[in-house]
């Protein structure tokens, strides 16, 4: 059932799942499959699909569906299984606060504020765009200035263009996507500025995005002033030294009437915070052990509101682990603990899930500081014995390393933590 | 032989982005030499970009009596390269109406290329409920 008006729902539920991206539907399928009877996705959008309804670009679910298929097909099928479980949907409800006794607080236009009950709650907020503040741009405040997501959102959705001729600052994925897409629709780029030597996105991106319609990418650069009163005229741009910082002197400008900003996402964890969860610094997600479950009982997490995916294909395994451990927590089946906390060591920024269990199989997710090439990723015991090597041929920061761990290999480990390396030789050129 | 020329792609195979060259001769129309690959993928990949590139085309109609203003739409398989702005410029004046479901076909063999374009999702018909202005 998809409803906007709380009165249709029930007072408490088994499983309540806060957003309805790809990780929110995914996760109340598992709980369902898991044995939990009453589920409730909420989500404060018109329509269930998370960010994905605005992604129209193909290159999502070749692991999960086996095939490339575009954001909305992918969202679609999601949606599709979740009615097929008989999960309630709720939409045009903002959840603006959980409780310690889980008792979720929803805003609604139809009903002001409502609480409804939950035995386990998932949490899918997903993740918003930094902004032009994180980077902190001097110069004046005039309109023009997006982040590249709103800017899909109002092309994709609302067939609304930014502007006519646009400068876009950060070279990740969705930057480079909206390079294209504005210049299908007949707007005019007139370059990416990327502050790192290295583009951030995907090559074919960089290839599809951008060489096919011969939009320059200006490397080690970055927009230093963005000029006009009441919309944007110009930016300067200036490249920058090996500390980052620009040289001015060099600096020329760039006529534009819109610039777009695509410099990465952060979670969306205000919900987190007021629960006091445990978090991680590095991710600015929750810390969570190998069943998704944050440092409160009973409230588990996944997707982007946990750790910045890449691929919604790894959205969707992690979900489908929260949404069952919730569902076995719910009918009174949790997972047992844990047992070896897992630590990051030498080029790994971050690693998820936080702790793991040597009785079960776990992916790990990771990301690395560094670009290496021949590369090891090594397990290694507190003692310095390497329990487990793994070879990758490379390895980028921009793309999640992911790590099968089989209780096999921690057979005959009975020490607390392990911590995970990765060495190689440098790819930096 | 005829003169050679040299073109060089970035191979998208994977993050290692490998620097493909292609030699090309000129008079006889035909791939005599590729280099830079590491692997398999990177050389087909090269020929196929030299000889006949492809993309998938993804983009969006407007549509009437829907929640959203656009249709989010793709070719049925990739397109020939060069015919890609011109698709999207001829989608500028399609204007359909809900409901829509996904793979519904939007254009058939659009431009002769022999590609359809194909709706990527569900609209269903919808009017703004009576307490919101829009
Ligand atoms: C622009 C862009 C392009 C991308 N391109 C690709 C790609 O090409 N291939 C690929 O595999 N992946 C891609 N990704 C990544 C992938 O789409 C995401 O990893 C995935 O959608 C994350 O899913 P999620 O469910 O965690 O979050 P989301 O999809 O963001 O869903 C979160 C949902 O929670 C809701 N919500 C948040 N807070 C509240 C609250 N307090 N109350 C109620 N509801 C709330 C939001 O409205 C939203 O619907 C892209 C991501 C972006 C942003
Ligand atoms: S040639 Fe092979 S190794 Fe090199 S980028 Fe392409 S797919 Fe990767």
């Amino acid at each position: 059932m998809i409803t906007s008006n709380p009165r249709h729902l029930r007072g408490s539920y088994d499983v309540i799942v806060v957003g309805g991206g790809p990780a929110g539907l995914e996760a109340a399928v598992a709980a369902q499959e898991a044995g939990a009877d009453h589920i409730l996705v909420v989500d404060r959008e018109p329509e269930a699909g998370g960010i994905l309804l605005q992604c129209i670009h193909c290159g999502f679910g070749l692991h999960r569906f086996g095939e490339e298929l575009t954001g909305p097909e992918y969202a679609q099928r999601v949606m599709k299984q979740a009615l097929a479980h008989r999960i309630d949907i709720v939409t045009d409800a903002f959840v603006l606060d959980i409780d310690l006794q889980r008792r979720v607080k929803l805003m609604t236009r139809e009903a002001g504020v409502s609480l409804v009950e939950a035995r386990a709650v998932v949490l899918a907020m997903g993740a918003r765009e930094r902004t032009r503040a994180a980077v902190r741009i001097p110069g004046a405040r005039p309109a023009g200035v997006f982040t590249a997501g709103m800017a899909q959102r109002l092309v994709n959705l609302y067939g609304w263009l930014p502007g006519r001729r646009v400068a876009i600052l950060g070279s990740g994925d969705i930057g480079l996507i909206m390079a294209r897409r504005l210049t299908l629709e007949g707007v005019e780029v007139a370059g990416v500025f990327e502050l790192m030597p290295h583009p951030n996105g995907l090559n074919r991106n960089i290839v599809q995005c951008l060489h096919d319609f011969d939009i320059p990418l200006h490397l080690s650069t970055t927009v230093v002033e963005i000029h006009g009163h009441n919309r944007v005229e110009k930016v300067t741009v200036a490249p920058v030294d090996d500390n980052l910082r620009p040289q001015l002197e060099r600096a020329w400008e760039v006529e534009c009437d819109t610039l777009l900003i695509s410099i990465g996402l952060i979670p969306e964890n205000e919900l987190s915070e007021r629960l006091r969860l445990r978090m991680d610094p590095v991710t600015r997600g929750p810390v969570v052990t190998s069943a998704m479950e944050c440092s409160l009982n009973g409230v588990f997490a996944c997707g982007n509101v946990v750790h910045i995916h890449d691929l919604v294909d790894f959205v969707s395994a992690e979900a489908m682990l929260a949404g069952r451990s919730a569902g076995l927590f719910a009918i009174g089946a949790p997972l047992r603990p844990d047992n070896v906390r897992l630590l990051p060591g030498e080029n790994v920024a971050y690693c998820v899930p936080h702790t793991i269990s040597t009785e079960r199989e776990h992916t790990v997710y990771m990301r690395t500081r560094r670009r290496l090439e021949a590369c090891k990723l090594r397990l290694v015991a507190p003692d310095g014995r390497i329990v487990h090597e793994k070879r990758l041929r490379y390895v980028f920061p921009a793309e999640m390393v992911n790590l099968k761990l089989k209780p096999v290999i921690l057979q005959h480990f009975h020490d607390d933590a392990l911590r995970i390396d990765i060495v190689g030789r440098s790819a930096e050129r | 032989m005829g003169e050679i020329v040299t073109v060089r792609y970035l191979c998208i195979g994977c993050p290692l982005g490998c620097r493909l060259e292609v030699d090309e001769d000129l008079e006889e129309h035909a791939i005599v030499e590729v280099r830079g690959f590491s692997c398999r993928r990177g050389k087909e990949y090269a020929i196929q970009e030299h000889t006949a590139p492809q993309r998938m085309v993804t983009t969006t109609v407007a549509i009437d009596k829907a929640r959203w203003a656009r249709l989010p739409v793709r070719t049925s398989r990739p397109a020939p390269k060069d015919k890609v702005l011109e698709i999207c410029r001829a989608l500028r004046t399609v204007r359909v109406s809900a409901p829509i479901a996904s793979g519904d076909i939007i254009v058939r063999n659009v431009l002769n290329t022999g590609v359809d374009i194909i709706a990527t999702r569900d609209m269903a018909e919808w009017a703004p409920p009576h307490n919101i202005e829009t």
